[in-house]
């Protein structure tokens, strides 16, 4: 709102401000870039068949790392498993039989993003059971704090009309 | 106005007992982890109760490689490691490997396959280490380790007669686990 909310523009703009933010951006940068698929030798010469792999990679658990996919991941693991996903493709599967393929070889882990299945019905289900619980309650703790005025008495009523018209007493 | 006051207490604390029962949940995780009763990374494989999926090895020196059908066709059960002289945690279950008959009190044959790993630096390690392995196979390009479900060096499966994985471990072998669990494992397929 005020003027020290923020840098001013005048700072923003200053030559050493550009080149710092050039280097801050640089340096975020960098790590991405590092991140395993920018190997092209890797890559899948068909663009079209590389944005599918890309995918299915995308959704694929680095079972090193963990919490990567293996298309971040720089394990060796994650590399071989690219390998692979880029074998299965260009052997002609669907994606569907990539992932089932990696599946029977490493479980549902394997999966980011759990399958929804009778196992997983509570992890997926827990967002819409907050927002009931949450707004249930939140309707409830409404409806308890404002009870409906009771209507007013008849001398309150004879008062408020004196009130209204500017007679005091 | 006292019951109202107490819910609303209440209701402040909820989020103070969200945020403790997750502190104690992910203090619990971590002691598990030090202490080894937690192996986030020691996940059931897929190949548990299945056959041994089909490959077939080239030798690693000082042994002889294998194949599926190999493993498939003994009468006895087989534990199979998969090892690399980079791995660390390789060394350090080596003594339980090599102890393993007397742990068990009785014989198991270990067949080995060096998980991508230099033919060289392989046979070196073993004959630093001790050679536990009955045969060697050598899996350079990993790509046999990826059909097993390995996520990592060591990994140990127990292959019962005709060449059905038994039991599983994604982490190297401990004389506790040697006598917790492969033992009654063995004993489980009556073997």
């Amino acid at each position: 709102m005020t003027s020290r909310a923020g840098p001013s523009p005048g700072l923003l703009a200053s030559p050493r401000m550009v080149a710092l933010l050039a280097a801050l951006a640089a340096g975020l940068a960098m790590p991405m870039k590092a991140g395993a698929v920018s190997d092209p030798s890797e890559m899948l010469a068909d663009p079209a068949a590389e944005r599918r792999a890309e995918h299915i990679g995308s959704r694929l658990r680095c079972l090193v790392c963990q919490n990567e996919d293996i298309e971040d991941s720089g394990a060796d693991l994650a590399r071989d498993l690219r390998h692979a996903v880029r074998a299965r493709i260009a052997a002609g599967d669907s994606d569907r039989q990539v992932m089932d393929w990696m599946v029977a070889r490493y479980g549902q882990f394997i999966r980011l993003q759990p399958r929804l299945d009778t196992d997983t019905l509570l992890l997926w289900g827990m967002p819409a059971l907050a927002l009931l619980a949450g707004g249930g309650t939140a309707a409830l703790a409404a409806r308890r704090r404002r009870p409906a005025p009771s209507p007013l008495a008849a001398d309150e009523e004879e008062r408020v009309s004196r009130l209204l018209e500017g007679d005091p007493s | 106005m006292s019951t109202s006051l107490g819910r609303r207490r209440l209701l402040a604390l909820s989020p103070l007992l969200v945020a403790g029962g997750a502190g104690i949940g992910f203090w619990r995780m971590l002691h598990g982890m030090s202490g080894g009763s937690f192996d986030p990374h020691d996940v059931d494989a897929p190949v548990l109760n299945k056959p041994v999926p089909s490959f077939d090895l080239p030798a690693q020196a000082p042994g002889r490689g294998f194949s599926a059908a190999e493993l498939s066709g003994l009468r006895a059960p087989v534990l199979v490691n998969f090892f690399a002289s980079w791995c660390v945690p390789c060394v350090v279950e080596m003594p339980a490997l090599l102890a393993l008959p007397s742990m068990l009190g009785r014989p198991l044959p270990v067949w080995g396959i060096a998980y991508k790993d230099r033919t060289e630096d392989a046979s070196g390690f073993l004959q630093r280490s001790g050679n536990p392995y009955t045969r060697i196979a050598a899996d350079c390009d990993g790509r046999t380790a990826i059909d097993w479900g390995v996520s990592g060096v060591p990994e140990s499966f127990l292959i019962r007669p005709g060449g059905i994985v038994a039991w599983h471990t994604a982490g190297p072998l401990s004389s506790g686990m040697v006598t917790e669990e492969l033992g009654p494992a063995l004993r489980r397929i009556g073997a």
